[in-house]
């Protein structure tokens, strides 16, 4: 068993460096002690954040669509723009989680539990957006292709808006095996140091599998991990490519562009690590993981920011330049409206937000400082947002013929299930911190021993029986 | 019951140690029943003499029954069950076919994988586990079949730093295995 030598340039991940006992205590107290009154404060403004929007999504499924802002013109707006924000936050957890883990950046461990659970609560979100805009959610069930007594009428293969129903239920579904595989056998560590017959154990037990910790197990389960992380790389990229699609594949000036799924995908990644760090700096320090979650993690987090938001800021420059050179007045007219008409506002919060803000974090002081990061994380999720509403709204807007042009206003019902889909997002996550680790227990152990000695012991005992 | 007729167990703190025993047991020709750890150690299947998982097998098959399904589904609706004309596209336009497909591969592929792991590791919700005492939190668990008044084991363990030693009961009332106070090393 020969170990490969360690670079001494290499920094331990976990620091100070501690036992796997130590561990285990650290990762599984706050599941065992009783909730803080901050936690409590936190819980109650999310869950208010929650009711506020059922109130207004059941407003809207009692009255109708009619309670938006659309009009003949604009008739995709808050709603799709919401839509496209959620599944993009989700994005960063299934890189973190299959893509780093296929580049052995073991850095990951300390966050891509939390960052799983991110992706299926904002992929929870997400869903909701489409289904209350169908009017009539109770149809659902006629997005998926079944025999029916219809014909059987079935589903057109041809339209981007089924690619959609299909690449966000398989992410979610997906995800969610991943995420499940990946705590199982957390699971059983939180099972054995539960009392004997305690309830707690019973339910652990359940959810654990049987999970015992033996290699004949870990060898087939290593395997499958490395298959599903090799199986959600793909999947991630194509879920928001699919989702770009929904734009893509239409004729509307502004839309219409190949650019658009790599852009897609790279502000995807964006928009979610810096909700990753928006949320993991909160966590680190409510539940005192800074010497899990350390500076180090926040500080790669924010070097994938600087990259992807670079690829964004490349994607709206080269959007405007293909707009002028296609000599399409159509295309002309969208872009030099969407920099200088009556949504401007929004273009150039999105610019400063997403294409200057991220530069701050050249700056090696900016980018371990955690509460300059978390500013700056604030203001690329509000940079994000508008991104989608501009390429969703000053698209449609001022269409072909000047008679139709029109202005959005979202509605307080709007309004309130955007503030409505946080609060389910944060009740979700916080619920998810008080059952469950929020740090995988079992790869943080296997990273403990990273650039350490790995010298095998030799003690030779005389005649040792 | 004597120590012949039970599992001999020996407890590491360290993955390179029990790495480093399990090897050298091996070698010695005992049998090795399982090693119970707290994290999947790399290396430790080789060292045990464990085959490759072949659940890479049944994704790729997994994998490609979902592509062809989903292809042949997609054209059949589309061009042989209820043919529609929309917007003068051909009924059977595979290239759009193909996002839907691609989709329904992967989660073939995953959810047929992961239940194959399932079915192979025998885990389902609710087994009992019998866990060895802190195989899931700080300690690496070598257990070998019985091996009788073969002292072999122990002295192998021991000289490559194993914590404890002793025998497994076999399943105790609370359904765990217990060990029993083994010689200090």
């Amino acid at each position: 068993m020969s170990e490969p030598s360690v670079s001494p340039l290499r920094v331990p991940l976990v620091n100070p460096p501690r036992t796997m006992a130590a561990i285990t205590e650290e990762i599984a107290a706050p599941l065992e002690r009783r909730p803080s009154l901050g936690f409590w404060a936190l819980f109650a403004v999310s869950s208010s954040a929650l009711l506020l929007g059922l109130g207004c999504v059941s407003y809207e499924i009692a009255t109708g669509i009619g309670t938006w802002g659309l009009n003949r013109t604009i008739g995709w707006a808050f709603d799709i723009t919401n839509f496209v924000f959620w599944v993009g936050i989700g994005h960063a957890g299934t890189l973190i989680s299959a893509i780093l883990f296929l580049f052995r950046q073991k850095w990951r461990t300390s966050i891509n539990r939390s960052a799983e659970a991110m992706t299926l609560f904002a992929v929870i979100c997400a869903a909701t957006f489409p289904l209350i805009h169908m009017g009539r959610p109770w149809l659902a069930m006629w997005m998926f292709p079944y025999p029916n007594s219809r014909g059987p009428l079935w589903v057109n293969f041809r339209s981007p808006l089924l690619w959609d129903v299909f690449a966000i239920s398989t992410y979610f579904t997906v995800s969610a095996v991943f995420w499940y595989l990946g705590l199982i056998p957390d699971l059983a560590t939180l099972r054995d140091r539960a009392r004997p017959g305690s309830l707690r154990r019973r339910i652990y037990g359940l959810m654990a599998f049987g999970w015992t910790g033996s290699t004949r197990v870990w060898n087939h389960y290593e395997m499958a991990y490395l298959l599903l992380a090799g199986l959600c790389t793909p999947l991630v990229l194509s879920v928001h490519s699919i989702v770009s699609m929904d734009f893509a594949t239409s004729v509307i000036p502004g839309w219409h562009a190949t650019i658009f799924p790599p852009y897609f995908v790279a502000g995807a990644v964006f928009s979610g690590f810096a909700m990753v760090l928006t949320l993991m700096i909160v966590a680190r320090k409510v539940l005192r993981f800074e010497n899990l979650i350390t500076v180090r993690h926040l500080e790669n987090m924010c070097k994938v920011i600087i990259v992807t938001g670079g690829i964004v800021g490349l994607a709206y420059a080269t959007e405007f330049f293909t707009a002028w050179y296609s000599g399409n007045p159509y295309e002309r007219f969208t872009f030099i409206n969407r920099a200088l008409g009556p949504y401007a506002w929004a273009y150039w919060t999105m610019v400063s937000c997403n294409v200057l803000v991220p530069q701050a974090f050249w700056i090696k002081r900016v980018r371990t400082s955690p509460w300059a990061i978390f500013a700056l994380s604030l203001l690329i999720n509000v940079g994000m947002w508008f991104e989608r509403f501009v390429i969703v709204v000053t698209s449609l807007h001022r269409d072909f013929l000047p008679s139709a042009w029109s202005m959005y206003r979202p509605t307080f019902i709007e309004v309130g299930t955007l503030i409505g889909s946080f609060g389910l997002f944060l009740t979700l996550f916080l619920v998810f911190c008080r059952l469950l680790p929020m740090i995988s227990i079992g790869e943080v152990k296997g990273v403990l021993a990273y650039a350490q000695s790995r010298e095998p012991s030799t003690r030779h005992i005389e005649g040792a029986a | 019951m004597s120590p012949t007729t039970r599992p001999f167990v020996a407890y590491f703190t360290r993955e390179q140690d029990v790495l480093a025993a399990t090897g050298a047991v091996r070698r010695a020709g005992l049998g090795i029943r399982d090693v119970y750890t707290p994290y999947a150690v790399h290396g430790l299947e080789a060292a045990m003499g464990l085959r490759r998982s072949r659940l890479s097998q049944v994704c790729f098959f997994a994998g490609l029954t979902g592509l062809t399904t989903m292809l042949f589904f997609a054209w059949w609706t589309s061009a042989v069950s209820w043919p529609l004309n929309v917007g003068g596209k051909p009924f059977a336009s595979i290239p759009a076919y193909i996002p839907v497909t691609f989709e329904f591969t992967v989660l073939c592929a995953a959810l047929i994988t992961v239940s194959a792991l399932f079915v192979v590791a025998k885990l389902w919700p609710g087994k009992s586990a019998d866990t060895v005492p802190g195989a899931t939190n700080d300690r690496f668990a070598l257990v070998l079949e019985p091996i009788g008044d073969d002292n072999r084991a122990r002295a192998l363990c021991i000289e490559h730093g194993a914590v404890e030693t002793g025998w497994l009961e076999p399943r105790a009332k609370d359904g765990r295995l217990s060990a029993l106070p083994g010689a200090k090393a």
